[in-house]
């Protein structure tokens, strides 16, 4: 068992939201987003990775709560205002837990190779001597 | 548990550490024994591959995001052969004389330091990079600063051979850097020095060390120890701790010193720093050329902020912008266009910012912005945000701002901002390198936890050798300052080699 597996579809979700061109992504795009995200977990305290999971569907019922549906059930514009409250939240702990999601959603998204390029990325170790 | 005995044993391999090694490395020929020991891999040069996350792992604690206690900023260090000397920009400037005044440590004299300094700089081949050399990233920051009369400057840098990958922070791949893994440490070594890695000290005893040899992991970069893997007693005559400012007072809070001196962990400084975005409207030269080559520091005194130029990869400039959607996508697809500044705010000890240990020797950095280190990163923003703009920027992403794009039309918002900047903990990615403090010279156990040689109050056989030492933050990058210092470590052990070993 990993530790999105039980959250994946709010993690995708919010994942969406955060960067916009992840809800573009095929099963591939999406499964090697989520490995980066486990390889970054895999050596945080367990108690971090619960706090993740908790902080997932936390984001899920403050859906319901707010338009009366969870938050992958809601329409684009709704996500983004949710995370908004969320990001600007007065209580710090709140705000710290989702910039860490939104690191996580960066660094799955980002540091895949067809990211970078799509970008256009493209430090070399040859650096003045790639032809440009 | 493994027992070995050397008669000097060094613990860390950064700016101190190395230094330090090579400085004693000549007493090999007297037949004495000398180790230092790496708790991070050594990578062969063909690993060093410049791609982000992979590097970041092999290269870093927690893969650069080690998180503060209060998780509001994120620390980055080294954990390497090398240590953060292997992930820095090679940036090399002169300890200020303003600051080693204010240190006021009885016997650190100024002239001192900074003759060593200058021998470490010789040493590492610091130059400044010629002008054909420098890319538009860092030509546009001296144009805006100029276009607004700012005294800007250049930075020496320990190049030799750089072939401008940009790749600094992630381990030159060209081994163009002149760290202490490409000078000091191969030095050491061939004169009689042994380097383990994979090595972590868990904590110090009556002149022995307690330490763990780990496995190299399944997929992961760098040799195997030369040591085999588990628990050792390795017993010294003389112990040098060069861990950096966050491991090297952990580990004599876990070898018990804290209740012998009280200022151990405390007087943690950082330079916290936020990452600057403009836009252009033409592709610049950012990701090639070497990404940290001028300076401002004339804010320095007035408004406590310094700037430089810099050049991240694509997830760390993710994270560093505030926000996220689509505005943050927009700048994120115009990569190539991108202008980047790093704001570094000058801190002052404060008593809440220090380096604790948990009940089970876990480290712990507690860290609170005070009110001057927020003004200094808003004022260091909203001069960055001017200079991209006299650079003829487009538009600035200024994280401290309510709604963070500011384009050029807008520029006359700036001042406005600056006035009720949106400053929260939590919000803004603030992140830091220069880590300082926690083991301070000073007069006595009292102030501080070593005396201006580096040497441990009460415990004669014990020494630090590294930025942990600093009184109070530097305000500069501090690597030649480190150096120096170590270097003054290294000549009293040697001085009193006779008897001390």
């Amino acid at each position: 068992m990993t530790v999105l597996s039980s959250v994946r579809p709010i993690f995708r979700a919010v994942v969406s939201t955060v960067v916009p061109e992840a809800s573009q992504l095929d099963e591939q795009g999406w499964a090697e987003l989520e490995a980066l995200v486990e390889a970054a977990l895999r050596d945080r305290p367990p108690a971090m990775q619960r706090q993740l999971r908790l902080f997932l569907w936390m984001i899920q019922w403050l859906g319901v709560f707010r338009y009366g549906r969870g938050f992958t059930f809601l329409n684009a514009d709704r996500r983004t205002r949710l995370l908004f409250l969320l990001q600007d939240h007065r209580i710090e702990l709140i705000r710290c837990g989702f910039w860490g999601l939104r690191t996580l959603a960066f660094l799955g998204f980002y540091g895949r190779a067809e990211a970078v390029q799509v970008i256009g990325y493209a430090a070399d170790p040859r650096g003045w001597g790639v032809p440009r | 548990m493994t027992r070995r005995s050397y008669d000097i044993v060094i613990v860390g391999s950064g700016a101190g550490g190395g230094t330090v090694a090579q400085e004693l490395s000549p007493l090999c020929r007297e037949g004495v024994r000398i180790a230092v020991l790496e708790k991070g891999p050594k990578l062969r040069d063909e690993e060093f591959t410049g791609r982000e996350l992979e590097m970041a792992q092999a290269l870093y604690e927690d893969s650069g995001g080690f998180l503060t206690a209060e998780q509001t900023m994120t620390l980055a260090f080294g954990c390497a052969y090398g240590g953060s000397t292997a992930v820095y920009t090679g940036t090399s400037l002169l300890p200020p004389q303003r600051i080693l005044e204010r240190w006021n440590v009885p016997q650190l004299a100024i002239a001192d330091v900074e003759q060593r300094a200058r021998k470490f700089a010789e040493e590492n081949n610091v130059h400044f990079l010629e002008d054909s050399l420098i890319n538009e990233n860092n030509r546009l920051f001296v144009e805006g600063c100029r276009g607004l009369n700012y005294r800007v400057q250049q930075f020496p840098v320990n190049l030799k051979g750089c072939r401008g990958s940009s790749l600094c922070n992630l381990g030159c791949p060209n081994q163009a850097k002149q760290g202490t893994n490409r000078v000091q440490l191969p030095r050491a070594e061939s004169n009689g020095v042994e380097v383990i890695t994979r090595c972590e000290v868990l904590r110090i005893g009556e002149k022995t060390i307690f330490a763990r040899v780990h496995a190299k992991p399944a997929g992961g970069k760098g040799e195997p120890s030369s040591w085999e893997t588990g628990d050792y007693q390795i017993d010294a005559q003389v112990i040098v701790v060069c861990a950096g400012a966050v491991n090297s007072p952990a580990l004599l809070m876990r070898s018990g010193l804290a209740r012998k001196l009280s200022r151990l962990g405390h007087g943690f400084t950082c330079h916290p720093a936020i990452i600057m975005v403009a836009e252009h409207n033409r592709a610049i030269t950012n990701f090639v050329g070497h990404p940290k080559s001028f300076y401002l520091d004339q804010f320095a005194e007035s408004d406590r902020f310094l700037l430089e130029t810099c050049m991240y990869f694509p997830f760390i400039t993710a994270k560093a912008m505030a926000g996220f959607g689509k505005e943050h996508s927009r700048f994120m697809q115009a990569f190539a266009r991108l202008q980047m500044i790093l704001v570094l705010a000058c801190d002052e000890v404060s008593a809440h910012n220090r380096v604790i240990i948990d009940g089970a020797g876990r480290t712990s950095v507690h860290y609170r912005f005070t009110p001057e280190v927020m003004r200094g990163l808003v004022q260091g923003s909203i001069t960055s945000a001017k200079i991209f703009f006299a650079a003829g920027a487009v538009r600035v992403h200024l994280p401290v701002a309510q709604f963070p794009t500011i384009e050029r039309a807008e520029s006359e918002r700036l001042d406005q901002i600056a006035e009720h900047p949106d400053f929260k903990p939590g919000k803004l990615s603030i992140s830091a390198a220069h880590l300082q403090g926690g083991c301070a010279m000073g007069s006595g156990p009292r102030d501080s936890v070593t005396d201006a040689y580096g040497r441990v109050h009460g415990i004669p056989w014990l020494f630090v050798a590294d930025s942990s030492l600093f009184p109070n933050s530097l305000e500069i990058n501090p690597y030649l300052t480190i150096m120096a210092l170590a270097d003054r470590v290294a000549e009293t052990i040697r001085k009193e080699a006779r008897t001390l070993l």
